[in-house]
């Protein structure tokens, strides 16, 4: 496989497509968002369970891409535990790493495995793909009923 | 037939070379990602042949200058070569009078401007305007944009799962509420080639008008307005190896004669006071403004260019290559083709089992194949096949059964990568 697309397509962004994490409806949920890309059709829902500030847990269900499946898989592994603020200060951060603002050497410490979305940020077409998930979590945080779209 | 004819016919056929088509477009030569390039996105738009490049090219270098109503050289020949180009769409289409053929920016402009103009005068509240499951949003936005103004209702014909209309269903919906019908005539997301012939005939016994989206049937069949006997048509002309931002509405007279225009300004009238303004005659009654001179001149071009590679070559080149890619991909594990028409133009659609379109656009891309991903623009046919999009290989008169080869091999390599 070529270089660039190996990196767009890591083996972890390949294994989290294929069996992605906390992939379902969450019941109990305290915030939810609906997030859509009208230019592929993707469609992510985002679930949150929030209490004392904290994301006790975070799933979500749809269908899309292999980035941003593997996106909002990794997005809820590394999201639960956190605090509302760290979780709003990782999206920043996320968003700036696939919009190519870190440069060529991210700080891998405090991305952890969210750095292997590095490679999105030499295809400015799949940058909605990567951060469709993340921008649905934002508003679902926010209580914004109206769904997200990336257009 | 006769000998002689067919005859004729059998030279015409030998003389199609693919390999000789391709030196007619320069942009064929070039590499992506290292790659040949094999551009099979041309349901999306067409590459454009020296000849057209050159025919725009000279308009500017040589004879640039407003038309209609200069006295200078410069003027007369640039009008000489934008009225030549309107003379090659009415023979290309067969229809009656050159001005019948209106210059729009493509066909999303044509149908607004029945929409608007036609339209606006004649639907009226409860009225009831029939378009298809398959339409393009540009053959849906328009219409429901007329049926809110007007308290109308847009009625859908269905699409049976091989991706054809149901006809039955069609003269079921039509009744004396119904004022006007919009169709397409191919299917840009499935090739589907529709029966507009017989839908025409059934909407004409009660007197109906029908618009025809052409924008996917000029660049692969013969269309003929009168044969047709279609009210409107609309297609664009870097469909068909032309230039993007120009296209053309046909209409019959006595419908555009009767209909207000659809813009103000320069050229469209013919006298102008402050109290009233008279308009000038058809086609000019609806061009205001400048037209677009060198895309109505590279459009008459490329049509002068499919006219000497002949239509019926083009279809049956496209026709094999469909066959061929048909057979080649159903070797591909887990593809299912989207649209089984038994009429079809040479679009395939279709979508692998958890692998999703945008990621077999982009590792595609990596082998120099360009295809399309996504809705198409279609998003309630996408619906109706319970897709939120497929993967659309769409292939032209300079495609090659090699193409289709990297195609499929590329596909097969993605399945190892995500199966």
């Amino acid at each position: 496989m070529n270089q660039e697309l190996k990196e767009l397509y890591q083996q972890v962004i390949l294994d989290h497509n294929k069996s992605p994490s906390n992939f379902r409806k969450m019941e109990n949920a305290t915030k939810f968002a609906e997030g859509y890309n009208p230019l592929c059709g993707d469609h992510i829902d985002i679930y949150l369970l929030i209490e004392d500030g904290i994301v006790k847990d975070v799933s979500f269900k749809g269908e899309g891409c292999a980035i941003s499946k593997a996106s909002a898989s990794l997005m809820t592994s590394t999201l639960k535990g956190k605090t509302v603020s760290d979780s709003e200060k990782l999206f920043e951060k996320f968003h700036d790493l696939v919009t190519g603002k870190l440069g060529e050497n991210p700080d891998i410490d405090e991305l952890g495995k969210l750095a292997v979305f590095a490679g999105v940020q030499e295809f400015p077409v799949r940058v909605k793909c990567a951060s469709l998930a993340w921008h649905t979590m934002i508003n679902a945080l926010h209580n914004k009923a109206e769904k997200v779209s990336t257009e | 037939m006769n000998a002689e004819a067919e005859a004729a016919v059998a030279v015409s056929k030998k003389k199609f070379d693919v390999n000789k088509i391709r030196e007619d477009f320069p942009i064929l030569s070039k590499k992506v990602h290292g790659k040949n390039l094999v551009y099979l996105d041309n349901a999306a738009t067409t590459q454009k042949p020296n000849y057209v490049i050159e025919k725009v090219n000279k308009y500017y270098t040589t004879m640039n200058a407003n038309i209609h109503r200069g006295v200078h050289a410069l003027s007369q020949e640039a009008t000489e070569a934008f009225e030549g180009a309107r003379i090659q769409i009415k023979q290309f289409i067969n229809a009656l009078g050159k001005n019948q053929i209106i210059f729009t920016r493509g066909t999303t402009e044509a149908i607004n401007l029945v929409a608007s103009s036609y339209g606006r005068a004649n639907i009226k509240e409860g009225d009831e305007i029939i378009i298809s499951h398959m339409e393009h949003h540009s053959n849906i936005v328009p219409w429901q944009l007329l049926c809110k103004e007007k308290n109308a209702k847009l009625r859908v014909i269905p699409v049976n799962d091989n991706g054809e209309l149901i006809l039955e269903e069609f003269e079921k919906l039509v009744n004396e509420k119904t004022k006007f019908i919009s169709v397409v005539y191919v299917s840009n997301s499935l090739g589907t080639i529709n029966p507009l012939k017989k839908i025409i005939e059934y909407a004409h016994q009660f007197n109906i008008p029908v618009l025809v989206d052409a924008a996917q049937a000029v660049n692969h069949l013969k269309v003929d307005v009168q044969e047709l006997d279609c009210d409107f048509l609309a297609f664009s002309g870097h469909k068909i190896y032309g230039p993007t931002g120009i296209g053309a509405l046909y209409g019959k007279v006595e419908l555009l004669e009767s209909m207000p225009p659809y813009m103000g300004g320069g050229d469209m009238i013919s006298k102008v006071t402050f109290e009233e303004t008279t308009y000038n005659e058809l086609p000019h009654k609806f061009e205001a403004g400048t037209q677009d001179i060198a895309g109505a001149i590279g459009l008459g071009a490329a049509i002068e260019y499919v006219s000497k590679v002949g239509i019926e070559n083009i279809k049956d080149h496209e026709q094999s290559l469909l066959e061929y890619a048909t057979k080649q991909i159903a070797e591909v594990p887990g593809l299912k083709i989207i649209g089984t028409a038994k009429e079809k133009t040479s679009v395939l659609s279709f979508v692998l089992e958890n692998i999703h379109p945008h990621d077999i656009g982009t590792f595609l891309d990596f082998e120099g194949v360009a295809i399309r991903t996504g809705h198409h623009c279609t998003q309630p046919l996408m619906k109706r096949f319970n897709i939120p999009a497929t993967s659309r290989a769409s292939f032209a008169m300079y495609n090659t059964n090699e193409e289709v080869d990297v195609l499929v091999s590329g596909l097969k390599k993605i399945i190892e990568v995500f199966g």
